[in-house]
């Protein structure tokens, strides 16, 4: 091209305390151009995207931005060049209007200045007009669910006049539909000549969107590919820097006798009805669907959270009446939730104490804690999940995602349970400890676990399951076998003929 | 070493007052004002106790001042009636329990803050003493000071008696499976419960706890004076939270313990002395206190942004 780049990043180097968190990272980005950015956890991504925002100094290497070396950068200034950054998380102030969030970013502040309303509200309508968002400017933000939060902060992007956007992970909680939406508005940004980084863990999006990808590893750069040239094997071989034979472990064991059998099962609260199926012993169940057709609903249901209300849900054909989280541990359910970061793990407490939570009773019979025997439990799973951790004293929230969902899912194991519900188990867990919490997975259903995995990342649920059952607002409308075509179990999850 | 760092920081801050007094007032150690000291303070000792439990799981309750009021009065009414004391102990401790089994099914049971809860409760509890009572003294046969013995003995058996309370607390919060509960509940409601715990439940026991440990206070204090003041409770709580919160309690929860709470209550209790020791002017203790207290607020918020989780 016959332009400068937007922005090119030249041996880039950073140093946190003695760990060289980047050690060499070339990066180029053209304006009009969707560049993903490629790397397991601990790669550097995150430690990349802080100094493209001016929120670290490097400690060596070049910034150039539209072919003018930038010395010092800092948030403000790259505020002021047009670079923008819209995180997993937005950062929006929820008992603010959608309208006063976007003025908050836009609007220059004057703590005296009377503020235009109808103009304020004008400008957000039009912003949010522009990236297809259909719910009002005078909105809460509170009120608005994750993804329009993402908009919200696109539309801030594209109100500031941003030249490059960065996003960060955008996807890891919306449905399919919001998905597409929010591809269309990354495909508007490319055609407006705005240059975007765009990083995710899901590979599909990277094909589907980008232009270019970028695969850090270890802090350095293993190669930037036109998103033609290369396939998803390779690009999974340059993250890991080893083949990967096979993405999911294959199932070794045929499903044994039924252990959970729902009929009918409802419940009016949570919008859940007329769900029936059967677990076998050793056997995965999936649960596909997209985000709010039901999944982590049914899982409530059936860990007692929110009692069902019609039906009949039965283990080892004795009827099961389920109230309360403790009903459920007592029969033999395990539930892994979703939000490991707020209910999964208590980041506060060591590992030792997050793994005999749920088995206070049986470990500590006559009230009196055990720490021989608690510690003898917790090193056992350490080492049976090989839990990267300073030892059982460590702090739950010492860990990396993928450790944190390790010990969440060995407090659930340590309860010895019959069935195992999954909310999804790989959710922002890097690639490695992703293939290692599988082959666990495995693993306990060849050691006759029954397994419901509930998983958003469509080959995860596809790979791993014996079955698929699919929801949809609500109920399940079909089970599948596993290893289906993805276009099918997707087609039944959105409702539309195959 | 690290994990324990505000405990042993308070502890350090005592020490060197201490050892600072033994050089610059050796008066201070005299046996029998240091003795009167410790039995002052037995009562807050206790009632620290149970504070720290409840701000460990992530409560407060403020409301323990009137409670103590509350269950003075009774007490020294059925005293006054010529009731013997192993009769008015239990009494007392029951009133005690009583009143925070109703901050506790409001907190718990009603899932409202217990900010609000308590607060309401304090001035309930302390206007209906006052309307009740029309700033009336309570005055008490001569046989219940001291539990009819010497004064000595008498505040060595209250000092004693805190430092059981002290001991066995400390030993049941680390040792019993109810003390990890409320560690977990104060540090995650929500997961707790998913774990198959019952934090409504846990957070119940703890109201009616520190309402039970303050009527057991308010005995140890009725036997320390002839007469029982109408609001002999008032200030209490924020004595007690001002220990707790200086002992390295977590006022976000699941992190603390009793020994720190009781370091910084001595702490605290100290300063007068050591000032009227030291011959400066007492009004300097409460700028000096409030000086130690923002120091460990300002502590916890460092610990808080350095312990922060990774991302």
């Amino acid at each position: 091209m016959a332009a400068p780049p937007l922005l090119a990043l030249h041996r880039i180097e950073k140093n946190h305390g003695g760990v060289r968190a980047l050690r060499g990272v070339d990066f180029e980005l053209h304006a009009g151009e969707v560049h993903a950015l490629l790397g397991e956890n601990g790669a550097g991504k995150s430690t990349l995207i802080k100094v493209i925002t001016g929120a670290h100094r490097p400690d060596g290497g070049t910034i150039t931005f539209a072919g003018q070396p930038v010395a010092d950068l800092t948030p403000a200034s790259a505020r002021a060049l047009g670079i923008a950054c819209i995180y997993q998380q937005p950062a929006l102030f929820p008992d603010l209007t959608v309208a006063e969030n976007i003025a908050l970013r836009l609007e220059a502040p004057a703590a005296a200045r009377r503020i235009d309303w109808p103009a304020r509200r004008a400008r957000a309508s039009a912003l949010l007009a522009r990236c297809g968002a259909r719910f009002s400017p005078d909105a809460e933000v509170r009120a608005l669910s994750m993804p329009e939060q993402q908009l919200v902060e696109i539309a801030c992007a594209l109100g500031s006049g941003a030249r490059l956007v960065i996003m960060d992970e955008p996807t890891a909680s919306l449905t399919r539909l919001e998905q597409e939406l929010l591809f269309a508005v990354v495909r508007d940004l490319r055609l407006a000549g705005v240059g975007v980084v765009y990083i995710s863990h899901r590979l599909e999006e990277i094909f589907a969107l980008a232009d270019r990808v970028t695969v850090l590893r270890d802090g350095r750069t293993v190669g930037t590919h036109a998103i033609a040239a290369i396939d998803e094997p390779g690009l999974i071989r340059l993250m890991v820097g080893r083949e990967v034979a096979q993405v999911y472990p294959p199932a070794e064991s045929a499903p044994g006798a039924p252990v959970l059998s729902l009929r009918d099962v409802g419940c009016t609260a949570s919008g859940v009805h007329g769900v029936s199926f059967t677990v076998h012993s050793g056997e995965i169940f999936g649960l596909a669907g997209l985000v709010g057709a039901g999944r982590t609903e049914l899982a409530r249901v059936l860990f007692g959270l929110t009692p069902a209300d019609s039906g009949e849900i039965s283990l080892d054909g004795q009827p099961l009446a389920l109230r309360s989280p403790r009903d459920a541990i007592a029969r033999g359910l395990a539930y892994v939730p979703e939000d490991r970061r707020r209910h999964g793990v208590v980041l506060e407490l060591p590992i030792a104490h997050n793994l005999t939570m749920a088995i206070h009773r049986r470990l500590f019979p006559g009230a009196w804690l055990r720490f021989g025997a608690e510690r003898a439990l917790a090193l056992d799973y350490i080492r049976d999940l090989s839990v990267k951790c300073a030892g059982p004293e460590a702090p739950g929230g010492s860990l990396s995602g993928g450790n944190q969902q390790k010990v969440a899912l060995a407090r659930w194991l340590a309860t010895k349970p019959r069935v195992l519900i999954l909310d999804e188990p790989t959710q922002g867990v890097d690639v490695g400890a992703k293939g290692e919490i599988h082959r666990i997975i495995r693993r306990l259903a060849k050691e006759g676990l029954a397994v419901i995995l509930i998983s958003s990342d469509l080959p995860e649920v596809i790979g791993m399951s014996d079955r698929i059952g699919v929801m949809r607002g609500g109920t399940l409308h079909a089970i599948l076998p596993g290893g289906s075509d993805p276009h099918t179990v997707m087609a039944t999850a959105l409702g539309a003929a195959a | 070493m690290k994990r324990y760092f505000r405990e042993l920081s308070v502890l350090g801050a005592l020490f060197v007052l201490l050892v600072g007094l033994t050089i610059f007032a050796p008066a201070f150690y005299q046996p029998q004002p240091l003795l009167s000291l410790l039995t002052r303070e037995a009562p807050a000792l206790v009632v620290a106790c149970g504070m720290a439990c409840v701000i460990i799981t992530r409560q407060i309750d403020i409301s323990v001042g009137s409670v103590f009021s509350v269950c003075s009065v009774c007490a020294g009414l059925l005293a006054a009636r010529g009731w013997p004391l192993p009769l008015v102990l239990p009494a007392a401790i029951a009133v005690g329990a009583l009143l925070g089994s109703i901050n506790g099914l409001l907190v718990a049971g009603l899932g409202l803050p217990s900010i609000v809860v308590t607060l309401a409760t304090m001035v309930a509890l302390r206007q209906g003493l006052n309307l009740i009572r029309q700033g009336e003294f309570v005055n008490l046969p001569e046989a219940v000071q001291w539990f009819g013995l010497s004064q000595t003995a008498g505040q060595l058996v209250l000092v004693g008696a805190a430092l059981a309370v002290l001991v066995a607390l400390s030993f049941a919060l680390r040792h019993l499976a109810a003390g990890r509960v409320i560690y977990a509940v104060g540090s995650d409601a929500e997961a707790s419960r998913l774990a198959g715990l019952r934090p409504q439940l846990a957070t119940f026991l703890v109201f009616v706890f520190v309402g039970a440990l303050t009527g057991l206070a308010a005995m140890m204090n009725l036997v320390q004076s002839p007469q029982i003041q109408p609001l002999g409770g008032a200030g209490l709580e924020l004595k007690v939270i001002a220990a707790v919160v200086v002992g390295g309690v977590a006022i976000s929860g699941g992190r603390g313990n009793l020994w720190g709470a009781s370091a910084g209550l001595l702490l605290l209790a100290c300063i007068s002395p050591a000032l009227t020791h030291l011959r400066v002017e007492a009004y300097w203790e409460k700028a000096i206190q409030g000086t130690i207290i923002i120091l460990a607020v300002a502590a916890e918020g460092l610990r808080g942004r350095r312990g922060g989780t990774r991302p």
